[in-house]
């Protein structure tokens, strides 16, 4: 076959694997056909992986054995650490891994695009310069970036806000350098002056360095409930890189993959934001946002709180007829979901109706409440979105709530309070409602919850865990 | 701007088009694995790893072109593998047959 028609041949892989890539996002609209899309995004890689391959081997001059052997090693080392953490991760441990998983792809398009540069220093065209430095630029900050967030996620940053000294002015600084290098490299290349090629590759040097640092400062102040957002944001980054770095290298599937990535990353930023009812700008520029306050201050001039025992919830919860369960933030911290699948299983076994009602923001992502749930054997159809199950706490006889503050706070429904307009899941309407939790400490949007003063309201202080436990205990000792 | 720069982007517009219509009908439920998917899709960025890994000429190609083929091979294999996971935790529990259609269609947009 001549090297034309091979290189038809690898171009409509690619085509195929791109085309694979749309239909498995699409099928994942759907928890039904959910992983058969996955799997299908997975053989369309395969495809423009093994196409590229192909093409490398078979066109003029080969494959060099150093080449071989860095694509065989590379691919090997790589994707058997990925492949090690993918399966071993915990499910609450997820997010950050995901991050991580983000981080990479991110630097691995900015060396692409830096190692482009390097070899056409002295013939770049500007229209190239721009997608390289942009690439460069762009994957360097979701590699930093990613990584912060991933290590506050995983407790190795603390999750609140940290401010830089000078913030904002050093934000500023950084992305002065960034943009003064892109000029100044587009002109090089546009031949408005002579750069000589170290001088050239000393202003990349410098663009990708304010990237690093930006993506450092551009997370450090933002707090922990905020990183899914985040996270999303960056996602959608990295995918812009890897078209820009489709854009140098002439390639359909990394332009059509890229872009597919960071328009879907864009809106599921926007899609999160909302429904947390910020903005992302204001999530960005880092305003209130504590994470996982450990304050203890008692409940405000709003009302006075009632503690309540674990024997006195089994009793109401074992004489009930529909129990709705609530969980939030402080069960995913706990990692009590195996056990309060075990009370769930309990009660059924004693007549009780149980459901769970899953705010869209429960957990640290949405959606990722279910996946705990399911984790914990959990059935799927028990689960209950926040539209469906509203209008279901009128009948419920008791809401348990474990670990969920914000998504529950009746202020939600006045104007006037941070967490105004969030939509809510109405646990007031249930006929008693029971809240685990550690402590009176406040959710991020750091206010009072009104529901702890309410009348019907027994709080039970304890680990979500530890308090799911004794619950169990105590509905079996009836 | 030469002819296959700007077919480029064409392509490129389209397809970010097509990346917001495929993604605004998605419930909030699968919102998580989705953005994980996503995630491994971007790790396309292996088959530029492993373009610059064939014209490498220097040690210090050789060396980018490496951490390049690390990353993204982490990226893809790891994004798929953990994704399919989660997806997988949605899968019919036999205990569970009478509402499973009920649950599957979720709320769009909520």
């Amino acid at each position: 076959m001549s090297q034309q028609w091979i290189y038809t041949i690898v171009y409509l892989a690619w085509l195929a694997g791109a085309a694979c890539f749309v239909l498995g996002l699409h099928r994942m609209n759907s928890p039904a056909t959910g992983r058969s899309g996955n799997q299908l995004s997975a053989a369309g890689m395969v495809i423009a992986v093994s196409a590229t391959f192909v093409y490398l081997l078979t066109r003029e001059g080969g494959l060099s054995t150093t080449a071989m052997v860095i694509i065989v090693a590379g691919f090997l080392i790589g994707g058997g650490a990925g492949l090690y953490a993918a399966r071993t991760v915990k499910m609450t441990a997820m997010p950050q891994l995901v991050s991580l998983f983000n981080a990479v792809g991110g630097g691995a398009a900015a060396l692409v695009a830096i190692d482009d540069f390097i070899r056409l220093n002295s013939g770049a065209q500007v229209d190239t310069t721009i997608f390289v430095v942009l690439g460069a630029l762009i994957g360097s900050v979701t590699f930093s970036g990613s990584l912060i967030a991933g290590g506050k996620l995983q407790g190795l940053i603390p999750g609140k806000p940290i401010y830089v000294p000078g913030g904002q002015l050093v934000t500023i600084a950084l992305a002065v350098v960034a943009v003064l290098g892109t000029v100044v490299l587009i002109l090089g290349a546009a031949g408005a002056f002579a750069l000589g090629s170290s001088m050239t590759l000393a202003v990349l040097g410098l663009v990708v360095l304010a990237g690093l640092i930006f993506g450092i400062t551009m997370v450090l102040p933002i707090g922990g409930a905020d990183m899914p957002v985040v996270i999303s944001l960056l996602n959608s980054f990295t995918g812009t890189a890897a078209a820009m770095a489709g854009f140098v290298l002439g390639n359909p599937v990394l332009i059509i993959a890229g872009a597919l990535v960071g328009a879907s990353g864009a809106i599921l930023t926007k899609l999160m934001a909302d429904a947390m009812n910020r903005s992302i700008v204001n999530i960005m520029v880092g305003g209130f946002g504590g994470g996982d306050e450990a304050a203890g201050a008692a409940a405000g001039a709003g009302g006075t709180v009632r503690e309540i025992g674990a024997d006195d919830v089994a009793i109401q919860l074992a004489y009930a007829q529909h129990v709705i369960i609530v969980p939030g933030y402080g069960l995913a911290v706990a990692q009590a979901q195996h056990a309060v699948r075990e009370l769930a299983e309990l009660l059924e076994s004693k007549g009780v109706d149980v459901k769970y009602a899953i705010h869209p923001v429960a957990g640290r992502m949405p959606g990722h409440m279910n996946v705990l749930l399911a984790e914990a054997n959990v059935p799927y159809p028990q689960l209950k979105e926040m539209d469906e199950i509203n209008p279901e706490f009128d009948r419920a006889d008791v809401a348990l709530v474990i670990g969920a503050n914000d998504v529950t706070n009746p202020a939600a429904r006045r104007p006037g309070s941070p967490v105004s307009g969030m939509p809510i899941l109405d646990v007031d309407h249930a006929k008693s409602i029971v809240v685990i939790k550690r402590s009176m400490g406040k959710g991020y949007a750091g206010i009072d919850n009104e529901l702890y003063s309410d009348p019907k309201t027994g709080m039970l202080f304890a680990d979500a865990k530890d308090g799911l436990a004794a619950l169990t205990a105590a509905v079996k000792a009836l | 701007m030469s002819n296959e720069l700007l077919t480029s982007l064409a392509i490129f517009t389209l397809a970010i088009l097509v990346g917001f219509e495929v993604i605004s009908k998605v419930p909030a439920t699968l919102h998580t694995p989705l953005m994980s998917g996503a995630n491994s899709i971007h790790g396309i960025v292996l088959v530029g790893a492993m373009i610059i890994a064939a014209e490498a000429d220097n040690p210090v190609s050789y060396i980018l072109a490496f951490v390049a083929m690390v990353f993204g091979a982490m990226n893809v294999v790891g994004g798929y593998v953990v994704t399919d996971r989660m997806l997988q935790m949605f899968r019919k529990k036999p205990t569970a047959s009478k509402a499973t259609t009920e649950g599957a269609d979720g709320a769009p947009g909520a």
